[in-house]
């Protein structure tokens, strides 16, 4: 666990460390409103630019939250096949997967999957 | 014994970054030969010197931050999406030296669910309308494709009965992955492809319609760090389709040809093949890839099940 902990603070360390090094090394700035600006295509940057998003990519991101938990509950019955019933382990498992499968043809066809309508 | 694997550690992510720039050297060389020229060929002996000629480009090159930018977000995703990239090389499994993690699998998965956050948090805080696009179709793009590698990657735990990378050495000694699930691997790597946003799924950063996507606002230190993460995620992806499907671990020298023989192949898709469409990109995940490997996972259970049965 240490050594873990080692190894991941040293990794963050040389990752910053690269870019506090590209900022110390870069040519000096001379700022003003243009450079600053965002770029849009040579003209003042219109309006804010958070702008309300589709909402496709809002369902797009709960049906992978559903399908993530799902993969998250599964991901144990890999290990576990020494430990128990044959039977039950085979039963738990396919009934399921079905379930997962069947929900998603499901969606499928209630056109949640569609990006467009 | 921490000591030792601490060093290793170190010498593997130094290695990987050289690794990374020779990658992007590979890469220009390729798809020049593929554009029937010749790539870079002047910088030092017939263009080997270009990629620290590029680094060095890159890092003195002026450093600009906008100003409706979030500068905290702003200057530390690039930070973060390397740290990423590279924390993932701990699961590769050397036989000695290294963690060996025997939950590798899982610490893959962990690392490749981070990924999006520093995509995502780099598109917003850059406050660019490209940038927003980008982040927005970059983090729908990974998450659809992450679904469908986790469960490949589940058919695969299920057929060796554990988390660790090692097993996948062992089980494949005699015929590889590859021979056994030809469809799968191939899905597998359209999924890598769409995980590093590589190019025919390059969405993220559609050069015709966003400018340069997530990273339009990103110039010199915070380019770079992007540009290398991307490419050491490509070469991690490579080296685990090696590990995964092309048998060997990395104790035998041939695994690195196969490794760059993977990143190749990345390449080469890059040459040839135009870039999808959004809509169509979303349906290939959700509509083909996941209802196969699922398929697929209910197909291994019960050929799991047959060997353990024969087995006991």
């Amino acid at each position: 666990m240490f050594i873990m902990f080692i190894v991941v603070s040293t990794t963050f360390v040389i990752s910053s460390v690269v870019m506090i090094l590209a900022s110390i090394l870069s040519k000096k700035l001379i700022t003003d409103r243009e450079k600053n600006s965002p770029f849009e295509c040579g003209f003042d940057p219109k309006g804010s630019a958070r702008l309300p998003f589709s909402l496709r990519f809002f369902l797009i991101a709960v049906i992978f939250l559903i399908f993530d938990v799902e993969i998250t509950l599964l991901l144990p019955l890999a290990s576990i096949i020494h430990l128990t019933n044959m039977f039950s382990w085979a039963l738990t498992g396919v009934l399921f997967l079905l379930i997962l499968l069947f929900g998603l043809y499901y969606e499928w066809h209630q056109g949640a999957l569609e990006w467009s309508y | 014994m921490a000591l030792v694997m601490f060093v290793s550690y170190l010498i593997l992510i130094i290695c990987v970054l050289v690794g990374v720039a020779f990658v992007t050297l590979l890469e220009r060389k390729i798809l020049g030969y593929i554009q029937i020229r010749k790539g870079p060929n002047k910088v030092g002996f017939i263009g080997l010197l270009q990629p620290f000629a590029d680094a060095v480009k890159l890092f003195t090159k002026e450093q600009t931050v906008p100003v409706k930018s979030n500068f905290l977000p702003y200057y530390a995703s690039p930070v973060f999406s390397l740290f990423t990239a590279l924390i993932v090389w701990l699961v590769i499994p050397y036989e000695i030296g290294m963690m060996n993690l025997n939950m590798g699998v899982l610490f893959f998965l962990c690392c490749l669910g981070l990924g999006v956050y520093s995509t995502m948090s780099a598109g917003w805080a850059s406050n660019c309308k490209y940038s927003l696009l980008g982040s927005l179709r970059a983090v729908a793009q990974t998450i659809s494709y992450e679904v469908s590698l986790a469960l490949i990657l589940l058919s695969f735990i299920f057929l060796v009965g554990g988390f660790s990378l090692e097993l996948f050495n062992l089980y494949q000694e005699s015929v590889w992955f590859l021979w056994v699930t030809l469809p799968l691997a191939l899905i597998w790597f359209a999924s890598c492809l769409a995980e590093t946003n590589r190019t025919p799924f390059d969405f993220a950063e559609g050069e015709s319609e966003l400018v340069s996507g997530f990273n339009t606002e990103y110039s010199s230190g915070g380019f770079a760090l992007i540009f290398m993460a991307e490419y050491a995620s490509i070469l991690f992806m490579s080296a685990l389709f090696a590990l995964l499907f092309l048998g060997g671990g990395p104790s035998s020298p041939l695994f690195y040809a196969k490794l760059v023989g993977v990143s190749f192949a990345f390449i080469w898709v890059r040459g040839t093949l135009p870039r999808l469409r959004y809509d169509k990109l979303m349906g290939l995940a959700w509509k083909s890839f996941l209802p196969v490997s699922l398929n697929y996972l209910i197909f291994f259970m019960g050929m799991k099940m047959l060997c353990y049965c024969s087995m006991i």
